[in-house]
């Protein structure tokens, strides 16, 4: 999985790619909690559009950053999901949850 | 396998081709993948408390017979692994209506397989995960391959 930021508008975007799975979700937390708790980034977009496979870790992590988003009064915004990260989000009753958007330019504007 | 978390990603592969061998749809596929990481995974925490470098034993065997008449076909995979005694009243999942990491594998598994059975053997735990080509006959006796 590789993790690459993006700062526009003041925000983030974390581009993702690979399969999130046990092996590298500490990785995917570490950044995203880093950028809502530590940086205090008000907008923390996730981009998904090169994400193949997320696991259970993986999602948690997702509700661990949307959890401290809430708390700090930020937002976090996911994009670009998947048929399979989708599944997931849906399997997790996840999916109306978070704020979701087909893609960077629905995200940026929402 | 040995419990690193690096080789989940060459056993899901290996899931999948085998899914696609037995002509599973690709949803039932990846549910199926899904299962087989998330009960890996589980080993590795839970059993094996994240060391890496225990033995975990994955075997994946196409299932086949006839029940009522109709041809029966599936997949079983089966993970025995050494680790701490699991505790079946712990292996229960969560209600989805907490917001709150943790405690998705075993959800996944329970809505995408057949079948989901836990047992202790030998000191080992064992997890048999039988995914059914439809139409699902639970019942089925089947034979191995």
């Amino acid at each position: 999985m590789q993790i690459v930021a993006r700062a526009i508008h003041g925000w983030t975007i974390l581009d993702l790619s690979g399969d999130i799975d046990l092996a590298n979700s500490p990785a995917m937390r570490k950044a995203l909690l880093g950028e809502i708790k530590e940086k205090r980034t008000s907008r923390v977009f996730l981009n998904l559009k090169n994400v193949r496979y997320i696991d259970s870790s993986g999602i948690a992590s997702l509700v661990e950053g949307l959890k401290a988003s809430r708390d700090l009064g930020s937002r976090l915004i996911l994009y670009g999901l998947s048929k399979t990260v989708r599944e997931v989000m849906q399997l997790s009753r996840l999916q109306k949850i978070f704020e979701i958007y087909e893609d960077e330019e629905q995200a940026l504007a929402s | 396998m040995e419990s690193n978390p690096a080789a989940l990603g060459l056993v899901r592969a290996a899931v999948e081709r085998a899914t696609e061998v037995l002509h599973f749809h690709e949803e039932e596929s990846r549910a199926i993948v899904r299962s087989v990481d998330e009960a890996l995974a589980n080993v590795i925490r839970h059993a094996y408390g994240g060391k890496a470098g225990c033995p975990i034993e994955v075997t994946c065997r196409h299932l086949h017979g006839t029940q009522d008449g109709s041809c029966v076909s599936g997949i079983e995979i089966v993970l025995r692994d050494s680790g701490v005694r699991a505790d079946p009243a712990k292996m229960k999942g969560r209600p989805l209506e907490e917001l709150r990491p943790g405690g998705l594998g075993l959800h996944f598994m329970r809505q995408s397989m057949d079948e989901v059975e836990f047992s202790r053997k030998k000191g080992k735990n064992q997890l048999r995960l039988v995914k059914y080509l439809a139409p699902a006959a639970p019942a089925a006796a089947p034979e191995g391959e």
